[in-house]
């Protein structure tokens, strides 16, 4: 197998040979959406299965369009319409979806560690689309293609991610990945937002975005969500936009080559701006191009074993 | 009849005995213990015990029966059978059953069905609270009369500061020890792990340290207030050693004890999203670790119970975050403390026993826990070298254990409660 | 036992790729609508090859387009290798053209199976032809090149090695006999 496991979980335990391998793979899958026929008969009669927990337009969309461009079956279970919500478990749906012959299973759950008790009692490919605050590989893959594509290079980029790293799947998966390419990775937020020990996994914490935004390449804004100020963990929106939110005014404190990304959807005037959302800096719909083009990467890397 | 045990090294610690001696046992009692014992022409059985060691029946003060109410996780029957197995002749059973034990029927209802299918001793701990809620003391008095060695909430902390005072108050006139569970409920809230280095990287919730720490304080203040007898149940921080090492230097009345877990496993054992490695208080740090083995070694702590807490496959086969706390313990409480504290110099032998004999019936007021003459023929028989990789074959109805397939020594051969060979080989 | 073979040198391999352009133009009757697709990665190097040719004949310049046929095979999960799928690029509508689809070895035919399907996705040409520098037999489809470098028998125990100086400083054409 190309890659070591049937599975992708999350980029901690993959080497950086591995996530280099996904990242080459992707870029003439990117090729294929210039053509006028997007498909390529890689992955026809193959089965691929969204099982999404939590709702999800974006990534169920590009997992959905990676799989149909790669010719395979697709299947949306999105958990309210269906016997999930009737209180199967987890396994029980995994052995239904196994009796079905289901080659690929697309997990999005709002706990962490999910997708691994699916892996464990399932024969077909899991693939972690998001598990509560632990990981999104394939976000994290797509943001370090896209890094990789328009500054040339992982090694020695200086990324801020910005914003409520303590439930930020995205943010541990980014940190996993660009550290094991060579990237140095700083983190920023409220205090109140950081997780423990977080510098263990080889970031600088910082509170003040003005004082190290000079010296960044990447400036990852992360979604805030309406749900934490309830939670209390900072006082208001108001304050927390003036403080860790990106407008044209912080922007022109970056260098001028800046990349500005967000994993999306935004809170446009939250943690982005319109105007930097909409700026020549900002990579944003890239990302979601380079989406497509990673997860037919990765759909392909796990179905080649057979 | 009559039980004669040869030649094994008999270690006593409450009598301060470790030296090869025969015990012979009559009619459920100790009628003797000296070297070169001749049984006489009467029915004898003989147990052969050279190259073994000798020690009180054991005694595990914190275990979850189950019964009544989740008997498909654990029964009395069940349960005792699992204690049997794992040298343990005494459990301490906990009042979160359902319905809880906080009233005389219930106790009554358990002693009894104790007798008829426990295959070993089972002593009751009574709730503090009605239906362990924290809000009103329970019958105290009632429980103690019906025959509680001690009271608790485990399972759940007593939040409120006045109940608890109240509880150390009250009990202290039936001489109950008060078994506290430290947990802040607000700091703890939604916690799945230890809140550090892990739960970060696993995106999981966690329970800090000071969750424990905090009600540790509390209760040893209120300790020291009242003058009642304060446990604490299942310590698992190096803050929380420190402040009963403290406490017990400046003379306030506390006793503690911890399992097996805090002393062998850290939170990296949840990196695989095992639930088997969930329980609360969760497993903490290699700091943390250390700090337990010393608080054994130099008497902080006073006990080692297993917290055997059984759940069904079922139940544990869930997303982390939702499913149930607890692992069970009785049948691999011994091998640990022989593998991990003995074999690896941490304490003697003769001082691991008196954390599950001596120590823990004194705290309980028990007539168990020595092998003086006279007393109730307890004893557990232990091979110090038999080596065994755990699987998932238990006498428990529940597999929830961490150590499945991992190789531990020092195995009961043989558990007689009161003059009863129970389990043999 | 030595199991190597040399079937083409450096002076035989640009003798057959003169020849071969000779023989497309002929064919096409000129150097008008055509257009080349080298499969990666020697065929693209050959494709380049015939095109100077070309170019110096008629001055006139062909289109060539890259194509990787990785993601149209029918046999991934054979494969032991990497599956390094590399670029594509076929920078010209195919539409209408007359379509050289080259290669360095046929074999199987199984490569030009899923390149014809590959190209065919990428438009309508008003024709498809096949040119190789080297035919060794065993086709397991009913495949056939309309331009042959040299046709060479092998057995199935041997191996074809295509060397060429874009990618391995040397131009040579070995037959390998596998290790008995």
């Amino acid at each position: 197998m190309p890659l070591k496991s049937k599975d992708l979980l999350g980029l901690e335990s993959m080497d950086a040979s591995e996530i280099g391998l996904i990242l080459d793979t992707a870029r003439p899958m990117k090729e294929i959406f210039t053509r006028s026929v997007k498909k390529v008969p890689t992955l026809r009669g193959k089965t691929v299965v969204n099982l999404f927990y939590e709702p999800s337009t974006r990534t169920r969309t590009s997992f959905e369009l990676a799989a149909k461009r790669l010719s395979a079956d697709t299947l949306n279970i999105s958990v309210r319409d269906s016997s999930v919500v009737k209180g199967e478990s987890l396994i029980d749906t995994a052995k239904t979806l196994e009796a079905m012959n289901a080659d690929f299973v697309i997990i999005r759950h709002s706990m962490s560690g999910a997708p691994h008790l699916m892996a464990r009692h399932a024969k077909f490919s899991v693939i972690n689309a998001g598990d509560g605050a632990h990981a999104h590989p394939t976000q994290g893959l797509l943001d370090m293609f896209t890094i990789r594509e328009k500054l040339g290079r992982i090694e020695g980029v200086k990324v801020l991610i910005v914003g409520d790293i303590l439930h930020s799947r995205v943010a541990r998966s980014n940190i996993w990945g660009l550290t094991k390419l060579g990237a140095e990775v700083s983190v920023a937020g409220p205090a109140t937002l950081i997780p423990p020990q977080i510098e263990r996994l080889g970031v600088k914490v910082c509170y003040r975005i003005d004082d190290v935004i000079g010296d960044m390449d990447v400036i990852y804004m992360l979604r805030i969500q309406l749900e934490r100020q309830r939670e209390r963990l900072f006082p208001s929106l108001r304050e927390y936009t003036k403080l860790y939110g990106i407008d044209m005014a912080r922007l022109r404190l970056a260098k001028p080559n800046v990349l500005i990304m967000h994993p999306g959807p935004m809170n446009r005037g939250v943690e982005i701006s319109s105007e930097v959302a909409d700026s020549m800096s900002s990579v944003i719909c890239e990302q979601v191009t380079n989406g497509i083009a990673v997860r037919m990467a990765v759909l392909y890397l796990l179905g080649r074993g057979g | 009849m009559k039980l004669l045990i040869k030649g094994g090294r008999v270690i006593d610690p409450a009598n301060k005995v470790d030296r090869v001696s025969d015990i012979l046992v009559e009619s459920g009692r100790i009628k003797k213990v000296s070297s070169n014992i001749k049984a006489g022409t009467s029915k004898v059985k003989t147990i052969d015990a050279s190259g073994k060691v000798v020690t009180p029946g054991l005694i595990d003060m914190h275990v979850h029966l189950r019964e009544p109410g989740m008997e498909d996780e654990e029964t009395i029957a069940s349960g005792t059978r699992a204690a049997a197995r794992g040298g343990v002749t005494s459990v301490v059973c906990m009042a979160n059953t359902n319905p809880v034990i906080d009233n005389q029927a219930q106790v009554d209802f358990i002693l009894l069905k104790a007798k008829d299918e426990g295959v070993v001793n089972v002593f009751l701990v009574g709730g503090v609270t009605k239906g362990l809620r924290g809000e009103e003391l329970s019958e105290i008095g009632e429980l103690k009369g019906a025959g509680v060695v001690a009271i608790s909430d485990d399972g759940n902390p007593i939040m409120n500061t006045q109940i608890m005072r109240q509880a150390l108050e009250y009990a202290k006139m039936f001489e109950l020890p008060v078994i506290s569970h430290c947990e802040d409920l607000n700091l703890s809230r939604g916690g799945a792990m230890n809140e550090g280095y892990m739960s970060t990287v696993l995106g999981l919730k966690g329970i800090p340290k000071e969750a424990e720490e905090i009600m540790v304080a509390r209760d040893l203040r209120l300790a020291r207030m009242t003058g009642g007898l304060l446990h604490i149940a299942h310590v698992s921080t190096a803050g929380s050693v420190d402040l009963i090492r403290g406490a017990k230097r400046n003379g306030i009345k506390v006793t503690c004890e911890t399992a097996p877990h805090y002393f062998t496993l850290t939170e990296e054992a949840v990196s695989s999203f095992d639930t088997n490695t969930k329980m609360c208080p969760p497993l903490r740090t290699r700091d943390d670790v250390q700090a337990i083995r010393e608080g054994l070694a130099d008497g902080t702590i006073d006990c080692i119970s297993s917290d055997h807490a059984p759940h069904l496959d079922v139940e544990k086969d869930q997303e982390y975050a939702l499913a149930p706390f607890g692992i069970i313990g009785l049948e691999t409480i011994l091998p640990l403390i022989v593998t991990e504290l003995v074999d690896k110099n941490v304490l003697v032998l003769s001082e691991a026993i008196a954390k599950m004999s001596v120590n823990p019936a004194r705290i309980l007021g028990l007539n168990r826990g020595t092998l003086s003459q006279g007393s109730v023929a307890d004893i557990t028989i232990i091979d110090l070298d038999l080596a065994k990789t755990i699987d998932d074959k238990f006498a428990s109805k529940s597999k929830n254990s961490p150590f499945i397939g991992r190789r531990l020594n020092g195995f009961a051969v043989a558990t007689i409660v009161e003059g009863e060979v129970v389990t043999q080989g | 036992m030595d199991p190597k073979r040399i079937v083409m040198d450096k002076e035989e391999m640009a003798r057959a790729i003169k020849r071969m352009a000779r023989e497309i133009i002929e064919k096409a009757r000129g150097a008008k609508d055509l257009a080349f697709i080298g499969i990666q990665t020697r065929g693209v190097y050959l494709a380049q090859r015939l095109a100077k040719e070309i170019v110096k004949a008629e001055k006139g310049k062909i289109p060539i387009g890259i194509l990787d046929i990785t993601l149209y095979r029918d046999d991934l999960t054979n494969i032991a290798r990497q599956p390094v799928v590399k670029e594509t690029d076929i920078p010209f509508d195919i539409t209408d053209k007359r379509v050289v689809l080259i290669d360095d070895v046929l074999f199987a035919g199984r490569t030009i199976r899923a390149a014809l399907d590959a190209i065919i996705d990428f438009g309508r040409p008003k024709s498809i032809q096949l040119a190789v520098l080297i035919d060794r037999g065993h086709r397991e489809l009913p495949i056939q090149a309309d331009f042959v470098g040299k046709s060479t028998t092998t057995t199935l125990a041997e191996e074809v090695l295509v060397r060429m100086e874009e990618a391995d400083d040397i131009d040579q054409v070995m037959l390998i006999g596998k290790e008995g």
